[in-house]
């Protein structure tokens, strides 16, 4: 795990952690409601955000509640991100027909399990489908791989959907998470 | 199928709606949303014709958004079925301006008239109860529903859940605008927010 953010601004911008940077770019795009099923790749983030008085984190029993979530809050004229694992997306799919239904700003920050060097063979048939689940469901998929790379994906994420209504959702690789959270 | 001494779902609506002032009501999947579309079309009303399971959600998102905005979703038990885990949702952020009212017919109107669980078993309010939602009654009587619509202008004191048991007979269908961006675009317009 990384270091939260120090007092000293200069400092936590030289030290800022992946998750940091998803969370300063969120703040940046004024998003309010954060919608969420627990991932251990999302801990460090979902602390931030529930630490932030101008964002609601709303835990979820299932992710398609998010899903619906998102497109309320946006009809009462605030922005949201889901934040979900990868095996959550199968649970959104009916309800990801709203993207399209209402031309709304959907943007989802997925974690991704099932790819390299996976434990567990459950996690496999989820994680390896789930940017073609998204695809098929009319929403575009960006990937982040590499540290360094997540602030610009994240960023560019953002400015579609929340700029073009263009209903996105950002692949955490595994690849990323295990290299940053996973400490056995 | 008609069973005596049951509420009609057209007259329970309308009088929920009567005195609606600035509330935004989402409708449910199914026959909710003909029921506030026969109540009066408005700017402010949320129609579903999908998204089975999401109207208590889409409700919350709205209050969150909205919090001294009344916000009334009005749904059927099968749509609240598929979405009970939203309660437990609702439960832990309880929203003050939030209220659930179920349109419990025992039946799955639109596919038949097939029997849900609450013809049986499930008990919403309570399970609504159980999930957070202090404030959860069961009504049976017109003279309730008149004395439980005032409240939900309260927004401070929500969320409250409310379960009405009424007739099963189909109406016949009030259409709604089926076109989801003009609809979300028209609240959304009303309340002061531009196209992007």
């Amino acid at each position: 795990m990384h270091a939260r953010t120090g007092t000293s601004e200069t400092a936590s911008e030289i030290a800022a952690s992946w998750p940091e940077e998803i969370f300063r770019t969120l703040q940046r795009f004024d998003v309010r409601q954060v919608p969420y099923v627990p991932d251990a790749g999302h801990s460090e983030l979902i602390e931030r955000v529930l630490g932030a008085s101008s964002m609601r984190a709303v835990p979820l029993t299932t992710e398609e509640e998010g899903v619906a979530l998102l497109a309320g809050a946006w009809a009462g004229g605030q922005r949201g991100v889901l934040l979900m694992q990868s095996s959550g997306v199968g649970n959104c799919v009916n309800m990801l027909s709203l993207a399209q239904i209402f031309r709304f700003p959907f943007l989802t920050l997925v974690t991704m399990r099932g790819e390299w060097g996976e434990f567990n063979p459950w996690q496999v048939p989820m994680g390896s489908s789930t940017a073609g689940v998204f695809e098929l469901c009319g929403i575009k998929v960006l990937r982040a791989s590499h540290a360094e790379e997540v602030r610009e994906v994240v960023e560019a994420a953002a400015g579609q959907a929340y700029n073009a209504c263009t209903p996105t959702a950002v692949l955490l690789s595994q690849r990323l998470i295990g290299a940053k959270v996973f400490t056995k | 199928m008609s069973k005596a001494n049951l509420l009609d779902r057209r007259r329970v609506v309308s009088t929920l709606l009567e005195d609606r002032r600035g509330a935004i009501v989402v409708g449910g999947l199914g026959a909710s949303t003909y029921d506030i579309a026969a109540a009066g079309d408005h700017d402010r009303n949320f129609y579903l014709w999908g998204a089975m399971g999401g109207a208590v959600m889409i409700g919350l998102g709205i209050a969150l958004a909205q919090p001294t905005l009344p916000v009334v979703v009005i749904t059927g038990d099968g749509e609240m079925l598929m979405g009970m885990g939203s309660l437990a949702t609702v439960g832990l952020q309880k929203p003050k301006n939030l209220t659930i009212v179920v349109l419990d017919n025992e039946v799955y109107g639109e596919t038949g008239g097939q029997a849900s669980h609450t013809a049986a078993t499930v008990d919403l309010d309570g399970v609504a109860r159980a999930c957070g939602i202090a404030d959860s009654r069961a009504m049976a009587t017109l003279s309730e529903i008149e004395a439980f619509a005032p409240g939900m202008h309260d927004v401070a004191s929500g969320p409250r859940f409310a379960s009405v048991k009424i007739d099963s007979a189909n109406l016949e269908r009030v259409l709604s605008s089926r076109d989801g961006t003009f609809t979300v675009n028209r609240i959304r317009g009303s309340l002061g927010f531009h196209p992007i």
